[in-house]
């Protein structure tokens, strides 16, 4: 469904209702986030809290624009979106933001260690045990995850992509020879296959990269594979080559711009698959190197107990792991539905 | 109408290998067309004419299990021994084809323009400007209002008979000498199949444009067509003048095609007349007359022996049939050089 859904009453009285319940939700939402990050109790309650108050408040804001517009938004979708763009922007703009010290120990030595995440100090998402402020790492972090994972799926999209549409145009020989790469590469578990690539590469960014964009590329041969059958089949292919274009022309020009929709929808999926992928490898150490932060090595500081006692060392690089993947897919997920070839008209 | 010969085809046979055997698509089949002479090729399903079709464009790509015997020549160029960019080449300037869905034959992310644009500026170098006046001006030959609006549209925002008039569009954007409409009006409803034939043939009249008509709707075929190919199991069954084939069908099969036809004039309920029996399996076709198990005329040499495609035409212009018995002409009631039939028809009936 495209189309907002209509309001089922349709009265006033009800939209006047249904707002009203919506600025009550929105307020008490508020009430709960601003409690929940200011109240002095455990970490894990304040988590909770906050959590519930954003739901409340994302469904009151639901309410209230369904009651003033008509149409029921999709306000989980907007919140990903939203979520998602404050991160690129923050990341891309880290080094001009007035943010704490995120690598360097000899500058943070004299923060405190350890510190709790207070909204209105001046470590607002807490420190770690070096004292390095851990808002900043988190959006260093995020610089890491997004670059990798977006150069990988761009690389794996670009190769797998184009080696899945020549196999799938022109069969035979070609085809079963990358048909027979693709399932080695399928058959060797991912994270076997990481491991074994950083015993050989260097852990640099990347190095990552390019270890992840191998990952990817034998699902993309196989999508892009699939879908230019399904379309070589059709006959504006036979009517391109009786009008006299060149292979090349055919795969570039008619099949390629069909098989880019559903690779698309793949690849939002693909990037959330990825900034998992690299946040496992960090936290196994074979990602990028500490003290250089992302979100898996940051999660890995709270190895050996520290969790127990200071809960925000995983809870922090956790939420904005889970923020961002849970994004991405509910993003793909929807772009997905949007460009199925299946649904598509014709 | 000149007397250049466009098309000459001669004794092609195209042949797939399946895995219940050789299959032999088209058989044997001759034929030849002048510049702004229309030909219907009419048959039933799987009568191998679509096959034809693409074997004259040298679209079927021959292999170990797809072979072409035989030669076509398309303005003198034999089609299937020239290499694969002079080939290339020859498509679109010199044949062009029309497919039969007007649905799937046009890309649906593909603006209506850049489909016309394209070959354009590869078969005859027009930069963007001129090549996209040019498809202006061939969207308002075959009849589309707002060309110009049309242009920047996507395939899917057309209706179906104006989609196959931008298919048609393309076909004729350079020029060919030779046009092959490959069932140009099956996925249309019957009131655009109208409009869609009638199109074509003036095109082809104002173009001095030799074209081939294949279809299974004989109404298709009838009083567009200068002459009509009758074909059965791959083999050419009747060839004559159009109206010839329609008032005296010469050929059983034609007959019985013919016959097929539900006609106004019968009343409410009339059982249609169908053709017993179905093709023969073409990996392994009867030995003689490929009709012989359906002809209601069958006799022993038509089993046994296969029938040549020789004249039995009694007036000036050609008309050649298939069989060995060769049903009487209308109005002279000469069967020609084959032995008379009249009496055995009559016996059996």
């Amino acid at each position: 469904m495209l189309m907002p859904r209509k309001n089922p009453t349709g009265s006033k009285l009800s939209a006047r209702r249904l707002g009203g319940l919506g600025a009550g939700m929105v307020v008490a939402g508020l009430a709960l986030v601003v409690v929940g990050w200011t109240a002095p109790l455990l970490l894990f309650l304040k988590a909770v809290l906050l959590l519930a108050g954003i739901v409340v408040l994302a469904q009151g804001l639901s309410r209230v624009v369904w009651a003033v517009r008509g149409g029921r938004p999709d306000i989980l979708l907007w919140l990903c979106c939203g979520w998602l763009v404050l991160l690129a922007v923050v990341a891309l703009l880290a080094p001009v933001l007035p943010l704490g010290e995120h690598v360097d120990v000899v500058k943070a030595l004299d923060a405190p260690t350890y510190q709790s995440p207070r909204l209105l100090s001046e470590y607002p998402l807490g420190t770690n045990n070096y004292g390095l402020d851990m808002l900043a790492r988190s959006i260093y972090g995020a610089r890491t995850s997004l670059v990798i994972a977006l150069s990988a799926v761009a690389i794996g999209t670009a190769v797998g992509g184009s080696i899945g549409v020549v196999a799938g145009f022109l069969r035979s020989g070609v085809d079963s020879v990358i048909g027979v790469v693709t399932n080695a590469l399928l058959a060797v578990p991912p994270l076997v296959l990481l491991i074994a690539l950083a015993t050989v590469l260097e852990p640099k960014l990347r190095n990552v990269a390019l270890a992840l964009a191998l990952l990817t590329i034998p699902s993309m041969i196989r999508l892009a594979r699939a879908n230019t059958i399904a379309f070589a089949q059709r006959e504006f292919v036979l009517a391109a080559r009786a009008m006299g274009a060149t292979k090349l022309r055919i795969m570039w020009r008619e099949l390629v711009p069909n098989v880019i929709l559903p690779i698309f929808s793949m690849m939002v999926v693909m990037i959330s698959v990825l900034i998992v992928a690299e946040a496992s490898l960090s936290f196994l150490g074979f990602g990028v190197q500490a003290p250089e932060p992302t979100w898996g090595n940051m999660i890995a500081e709270a190895e050996g107990g520290t969790m127990q006692e200071h809960p925000h060392i995983v809870l922090v690089p956790g939420v904005f792991l889970f923020l961002t993947v849970f994004s991405f897919n509910l993003l793909g997920e929807k772009a997905q539905k949007r460009w199925d070839p299946r649904s598509a008209k014709l | 109408m000149s007397d250049q010969t466009v098309l000459e085809v001669e004794d092609v046979r195209t042949e797939f290998q399946t895995a219940r055997g050789l299959v032999r698509a088209v058989d044997g089949v001759s034929l030849s067309l002048r510049a702004g002479e229309t030909l219907g090729i009419v048959g039933e399903s799987g009568s191998g004419k679509s096959v034809l079709g693409r074997t004259i464009m040298g679209l079927i790509t021959t292999g170990h299990t797809t072979q072409v015997h035989g030669s076509v020549r398309i303005a003198g160029k034999d089609v299937h021994a020239i290499s694969a960019k002079e080939r290339r080449r020859l498509w679109g300037s010199e044949v062009a084809m029309v497919f039969q869905d007007p649905m799937t034959s046009l890309n649906p992310v593909k603006r209506v323009g850049a489909h016309i644009t394209e070959a354009l500026r590869l078969h005859l170098g027009l930069d963007k400007k001129a090549a996209a006046e040019r498809a202006i001006d061939l969207l308002r030959q075959v009849g589309i209002p707002e060309p110009a609006r049309r242009m920047s549209q996507f395939p899917h925002e057309l209706s179906g008979g104006m989609r196959q008039r931008v298919v048609i569009a393309m076909a004729l954007c350079c020029d060919p000498r030779l046009l092959i409409a490959d069932e140009p009006t099956t996925a249309l409803d019957v009131t655009v199949q109208k409009q869609i034939l009638d199109l074509l043939t003036s095109l082809a009249e104002s173009r001095d444009m030799a074209t081939i008509l294949i279809s299974h709707d004989l109404g298709a075929v009838a009083g567009r067509t200068d002459r009509v190919q009758v074909m059965y199991a791959g083999r050419v069954v009747e060839r004559s003048a159009t109206g010839e084939v329609f008032e005296g069908p010469r050929h059983p099969y034609t007959e019985g095609l013919l016959a097929s036809i539900p006609r106004l004039s019968d009343p409410p309920h009339t059982t249609l007349r169908a053709i017993v029996g179905s093709p023969p399996n073409m990996a392994n076709p009867p030995d003689g007359c490929r009709f012989a198990p359906r002809c209601p005329y069958v006799q022993d040499r038509c089993r046994t022996e296969q029938p040549e495609l020789l004249e039995i035409g009694v007036r000036r212009t050609s008309h050649v049939a298939a069989c060995h018995f060769p049903l009487p002409d209308v109005d002279t009631g000469s069967t020609g050089d084959a032995p008379p039939r009249a009496a055995l028809a009559e016996e059996i009936s």
